[in-house]
């Protein structure tokens, strides 16, 4: 318990950052494929291009930032202290970054070697973290649902990538992999399973804590990732055995507890105490509302309806959550934890450290909110107009450009400020 | 009895309505304000260290024999917000709506980080270990209250 309390045991600030630098730039090369292959993305979600850029999205951008996030915050929030911080992260950055230039390479048409490559970087990067992650949160002290929300996420994240790596292994090796029902379970366990799980964890924690909102009340903090996960066993059932009204009761409760994540945190931040609007404040409003937004998406996609209009119905489902929901909420993380962590770190080495503000201005960060809400709009309208691709990828690239840019200025000042 | 994590917690909740005032009005530069209601704030901060600091950390590590755990994290944590505190005197002293802004959100992020970890972990160890102590119930509860 005394290391668990002790911030001795919070990583070297290098441990989280290289993952957040590595982030945006997945998040720059989507934007250009998008901008570039916007067509065949339009046209099905099952083309190899769609694959590029959601993976682009998910393994590059969303993945890295969740696992920097998680080595950080595990030891603060969790009091689950992460076993050599340092060496994990130099095990783990390289494989998942590797990895996800290996699949979206193959997925390019760059070889079967390449997914192999990928399938085994990725299988080993994510099952180092995952077992990393595990043992400090089964041995946690902490109490609350926080706790058994982030267990879930990391276990989610286990079932996506080992399915994942099962879907690459098919490709890499040429293997008869039942690669539409496979696809299906993978798509689920990573976006519910891990990512919504992961966001939802995250928000019982910071939530309240950034905006002094009132907290996510016991019952609904259990209800939500009990719906999420009965949600993943009813489409998994389903999906197996081949039963469609396991399937609908799988949309009906992954609906349920998404609407009401995103309704009951948009509610608290309302009731919020902080009378200061920040861009983090923005994003999380940003995200919640791509996430309502997705379910009647979700839902016509899951109805087929209207058939010719399918492809573009899937692609909007993708804009809301891959290219709104979650990067929204990542972003507005980012501009939080990166100046604190920083300033956590330089105020051991000097007396007046620079604030989080002079780190990173609100103001600044503003900006890059801007930008990408314009890009959102694109690429929404992208699938009711297809021209709106490229100005819509482009944006979405300048965002995260935008994004790394800040990022590395402040890596700038700290180094500015630290005997090397 | 009350619990003491009831206690401090709600107090922490306390202070968290009297930063929200003090943040607002020095960052819209409306100086009179601020210092009243950075003032405030300051005490209630001031208040709830001492009682921690004075009284709940010595029991429970009497009570446990841990001196050199939590509690002392806990200790180092208050240093930090003690301060960001006074830089945000000086911000208002100085009429300096950035630097009131930005120590006010790294404040916020400080004090909040540190109460989850206190209401997660250390409060409930201290009702375990020290709970059942009227004295330190009735000792924390009048310096809460001052």
């Amino acid at each position: 318990m005394s290391a668990a309390l002790s911030f001795e045991q919070a990583p070297p600030l290098s441990v989280p950052f290289r993952f957040f630098l590595t982030a945006p730039l997945f998040g720059i090369a989507a934007g250009v494929l998008f901008a570039l292959e916007g067509d065949a993305v339009l046209e099905s979600r099952w083309s190899l291009q769609a694959f590029a850029v959601v993976h682009l999205l998910t393994v590059g951008f969303m993945l890295q930032v969740m696992v920097g996030a998680l080595l950080q915050f595990l030891p603060v929030a969790a009091g689950a202290n992460v076993w050599r911080p340092r060496l994990l992260a130099n095990l783990v950055h390289p494989a998942l970054t590797l990895g996800a230039v290996a699949l979206v390479a193959g997925f390019l048409g760059a070889g079967a070697w390449t997914m192999q490559v990928a399938a085994v970087l990725l299988g080993a990067g994510v099952l180092l973290f995952g077992a990393a992650a595990s043992v400090g949160l089964w041995r946690s002290p902490a109490i609350g649902p926080t706790l058994r929300v982030l267990q879930l996420a990391v276990a989610g994240l286990l079932v996506a990538t080992g399915l994942g790596v099962t879907l690459a292994s098919g490709f890499g090796w040429r293997l008869a992999v039942p690669f539409v029902l496979l696809q299906q379970l993978h798509l689920a366990w990573g976006l519910l399973g891990w990512a919504l799980m992961l966001v939802v964890g995250v928000a019982y924690l910071v939530v309240p804590m950034f905006q002094l909102t009132p907290p996510y009340a016991l019952r609904p903090s259990r209800a939500l990732p009990a719906a999420l996960l009965a949600s993943l066993s009813c489409w998994t059932l389903g999906a197996l055995a081949d039963v469609a009204w396991l399937a609908w009761w799988a949309t009906v409760l992954g609906a349920a507890g998404t609407v009401g994540f995103a309704a009951y945190t948009l509610r608290l931040q309302a009731r919020r105490k902080r009378k200061v609007t920040d861009t983090t404040l923005r994003a999380w409003r940003v995200g919640m509302a791509c996430l309502l937004l997705a379910v009647p998406v979700s839902v016509l996609a899951r109805l087929g309806w209207p058939a010719s209009l399918l492809p573009r119905v899937e692609y909007l489902l993708g804009v809301t959550v891959l290219a709104g929901a979650f990067p929204a909420v990542i972003a507005g993380m980012l501009y939080k934890i990166v100046p604190f962590i920083e300033w956590m770190h330089l105020q051991r080495v000097m007396t007046l450290p620079p604030t989080m503000q002079k780190v990173i201005p609100d103001a600044r960060a503003r900006w890059q909110w801007r930008l990408f809400v314009a890009s959102l709009v694109l690429l929404a309208g992208a699938a009711a107009w297809a021209p709106l691709a490229v100005p819509g990828g482009l944006l979405f690239a300048a965002a995260c450009a935008l994004l790394e840019w800040h990022l590395l200025r402040a890596v700038q000042l700290y180094r500015s400020l630290t005997p090397r | 009895m009350t619990a003491l994590s009831e206690l401090f917690a709600a107090h922490h909740a306390t202070c968290d309505l009297a930063f929200a005032d003090a943040e607002v009005a020095g960052v819209e530069a409306r100086w009179t304000e601020a210092t009243t209601t950075l003032g405030r704030f300051d005490a209630l901060m001031k208040t709830h260290f001492a009682s921690e600091e004075e009284t709940l950390f010595p029991a429970f590590e009497k009570a446990t024999g841990m001196t050199q755990g939590p509690t002392q994290m806990m200790r180092l944590e208050h240093e930090q917000m003690r301060a960001l505190l006074g830089r945000l005197g000086t911000a208002v002293t100085t009429q300096d709506p950035d630097e009131f802004a930005g120590a006010a959100e790294t404040l916020l992020v400080l004090m909040q980080q540190h109460n989850l970890k206190e209401e997660r972990m250390l409060y409930p160890m201290c009702d375990r270990a020290v709970g059942g102590d009227a004295g330190v119930v009735a000792a924390v509860t009048a310096q809460l209250a001052s």
